[in-house]
């Protein structure tokens, strides 16, 4: 009840922020970020997570927020205000993400999405990069005896959530082999944990990695496997509000220094004492050369507090994703000079 | 200006008509400003408005439909599987609830003490805990009850339950058109001969026994074409397969999704409860007096009940009974939560999620509900009015 009344109410608000917000939005290709200038003057960054996902963006007990998606948001505030703490986290179910952002109510949403054209194109959205290259896999029981997707027959089961491009995924896969399954689509994720713990399905299909954190939510997690087979690409990253172009400069380029960061091996601890770096691109990125941070309105010292206060990709990676054991290994998420497809345009 | 012309024209009836145009004019003025202002701030959002989407390939399957469907069909069709799946579970929530309810009420009114505690106890339990718990109470313990496919519940080799649903026998017709026709027939049939019985009664003072006429027609005429009409039935019995080492599933026959039954359940058992508070209060609120009056003519109780009691309870009934079959139509929307493909999750979810078109296909869903709600209201007052006192 709490969450369908949530959604309605926010998806109804929404469309009445859209209308109330009069002739005011706009403001496209003008030099000036009223984002950036909204932003400085609440103090805090705006951003959309998810519910609940291990190692992307989950809350303790406390109410912390942790993840690699947040980390991007910590970024954002890093640059912005000077400090990573400063953000405001909006939990948002799939259904309600573009909503909240297209009417004002996040400013970043960083909450494992995928990149697509019609997403992209269609929905006053703008993907600025990329933090996490996922695809969408298969969970099975151990037991039931099926080692890959080729084992799967007609008439099998298939728990999944609403609303994400899984579903259209799932239609795709099964389609190309020609067999016919039950979809049944939850709209929150603990629930399909819940109904596929329970027997209801005989397989669970969601990105590879939300498998992987999801597994630890289940009461044996040992009983069950993710089939080795990837069925689609996803890449994952932040979003934000089409029209807002140096706002959007500003998001892209705090996840890309995050990555670059990790290239040329500077990291939270030895950030600061590498100011004076015999490498030019380090001196840069540490904000020691160059003046980057003015083309958006940025002190120059803002590449810097990202990597002091948030640390590099790879830190991020290792912390959230790595140690909590979701996905130790990097696989595409390792740094193109280390055999992955992690790759910025240099930030010069 | 002249104000004394100005008062003439004004009688009594534009007095009072003058205000109401105004305000309408009001409504529809500030209407059209917000609909221009939405497609302006839409349009610099770079955000598309309109309904086109509606025929382009939904690409999405859905578990459960009474259509035809899969996703090489439109989101117009998605839309109207997941309209039909919510009317379906909203008929099966007012059946069970209207019959759970009246018994209740009936039961709290009982003089035997532990049927009327029980009755009490179950609508003080039912109705204070949130639908949305019943519900995942509902599914999740059936869930979790329920055996795995291969170990199903068997109820005569013809119909098994499990974690995966209820398999029932489907029936495969032939002649179906003549069997449907046969009992159309045996209704018109069964028409005339209540007014021919009702002229007999009011002419003569015979009783024609028409119930048990009506009950031989209703099925000896269908059977009658199963001999001479050539209409057959058979069924097709759901069948154990085995997928994999341990996944096994039932093919053929017909499903009814654990989603289904368990709202079903749950939305019956709530609304269950509020039915019968109203039934105990129709009863209640017919006089001793008339009881008392139709025992000293010499009625039997089931014919006080019937004759005496009821017709007046139900102009008590009825109202806010239609209020709670309007509440669990509009609860039946709490589906989403436990996968069962209603409107909401299929279209307000689904289908918005993946156009994005949230102003049109919230509007479509929320205009579809006040539809079907004004349906109900409309059927159950046109029944209220009928049950109505008619004075002559």
């Amino acid at each position: 009840m709490i969450k369908s009344i949530k959604t309605w109410i926010l998806v109804g608000f929404a469309s009445l922020l859209l209308v109330a917000c009069g002739q005011s939005g706009g403001g496209a290709g003008s030099k000036k970020s009223k984002t950036l200038d909204n932003t400085k003057k609440a103090g805090f960054v705006k951003c959309g997570v998810s519910q609940g996902l291990p190692g992307f963006s989950n809350a303790d007990e406390a109410g912390n927020w942790t993840g690699i998606d947040v980390d991007v948001c910590r970024a954002v505030a890093a640059a912005v205000l000077g400090d990573a703490d400063k953000v405001k986290y909006t939990p948002l179910s799939a259904k309600e993400r573009f909503t909240a952002l297209t009417s004002g109510e996040i400013d970043v949403l960083a909450r494992n999405t995928t990149w697509t054209l019609s997403r992209d194109a269609d929905i006053g959205l703008t993907f600025v990069g990329v933090n996490f290259y996922d695809g969408q896999g298969f969970m099975v029981r151990k037991a039931s005896g099926i080692n890959s997707v080729n084992d799967f027959r007609d008439g099998i089961s298939a728990c999944t959530n609403t609303g994400t491009t899984t579903e259209l995924n799932m239609r795709d896969f099964f389609n190309s082999k020609n067999i016919k399954y039950e979809p049944i689509a939850f709209e929150k994720a603990d629930e399909v944990v819940q109904a596929y713990d329970a027997g209801r399905c005989d397989t669970y299909t969601t990105d590879k990695s939300g498998l992987a954190a999801q597994r630890t939510k289940l009461s044996n997690p040992d009983e069950h496997k993710v089939l080795p087979e990837t069925i689609s690409k996803e890449p994952l990253g932040p979003v934000v509000r089409q029209g807002d172009s140096v706002w959007e400069d500003i998001v892209r380029w705090s996840l890309n220094t995050m990555i670059e960061a990790e290239e040329y091996g500077v990291n939270s601890s030895n950030a600061s004492s590498l100011k004076d770096s015999d490498n030019p691109a380090i001196k840069r990125l540490v904000g020691a050369e160059g003046e980057l941070g003015a083309a958006f309105g940025l002190d120059n010292d803002w590449s810097l507090r990202i990597i002091e206060q948030v640390g590099n990709y790879g830190e991020s990676y290792k912390k959230h994703i790595a140690d909590t054991g979701i996905l130790p290994n990097r696989g595409p998420n390792e740094l193109w000079t280390k055999g992955g497809i992690l790759y910025v345009p240099p930030a010069r | 200006m002249n104000f004394k012309n100005l008062k003439l024209n004004l009688s009594n009836k534009n007095k009072d008509l003058i205000p109401q145009i105004l305000t309408v004019a009001f409504l529809i003025l500030v209407v059209i400003y917000f609909t221009i202002n939405a497609q302006s701030n839409m349009g610099n959002r770079g955000i598309s408005f309109g309904f086109g989407f509606l025929s382009q390939e939904s690409s999405f399957d859905i578990t459960f439909s009474l259509i035809d469907y899969d996703g090489s069909h439109t989101y117009a069709r998605a839309f109207l599987v997941g309209l039909l799946n919510t009317i379906l579970v909203s008929a099966i929530g007012i059946f069970f609830a209207t019959i759970l309810g009246v018994t209740i009420g009936i039961a709290r009114l009982s003089q035997n003490y532990l049927v009327a505690k029980s009755a009490e106890w179950y609508v003080e339990i039912f109705r204070n805990i949130p639908l949305i718990l019943q519900i995942f109470f509902w599914y999740f313990a059936a869930l979790r009850a329920l055996p795995l496919t291969v170990d199903s519940i068997n109820f005569y080799d013809i119909s098994f339950l499990n974690v995966k649903g209820w398999y029932v026998p489907k029936f495969v017709w032939t002649n179906f058109s003549i069997f449907i026709y046969s009992i159309i027939f045996a209704f018109i049939l069964i028409y005339f001969l209540a007014k021919y019985a009702q002229t007999q009664r009011d002419k003569y003072g015979k009783q024609i026994p028409t119930l048990y006429i009506s009950i031989l027609l209703i099925i000896g005429l269908p059977f009658l074409t199963f001999l001479i009409g050539g209409v057959s039935l058979s069924f097709e019995i759901p069948e154990l397969t085995q997928l994999s080492k341990t996944v096994y599933v039932y093919r053929g026959g017909v499903s009814i999704i654990p989603e289904l039954i368990s709202l079903a359940l749950a939305l019956s058992m709530y609304t269950a409860t509020f039915i019968a508070e109203n039934v105990r209060a129709g009863i209640l609120g017919v006089s001793k007096g008339q009881k008392e009056a139709a025992a000293s003519i010499g009625l039997t109780k089931g014919q006080i009940l019937k004759l005496v009691v009821m017709p007046q309870a139900l102009r008590i009934i009825i109202p806010p009974t239609t209020n709670q079959y309007l509440n669990l139509t509009k609860n039946s929307s709490l589906a989403a939560a436990i996968a069962y493909p209603d409107i909401v999750l299929v279209f307000a979810g689904t289908a918005l999620m993946q156009t994005g078109r949230a102003i049109e296909i919230i509007s479509i869903t929320m205009l579809t509900y006040l539809s079907l709600s004004l349906s109900i209201s409309v059927f159950m007052n046109w029944y209220n009015k009928k049950m109505a006192i008619k004075e002559k």
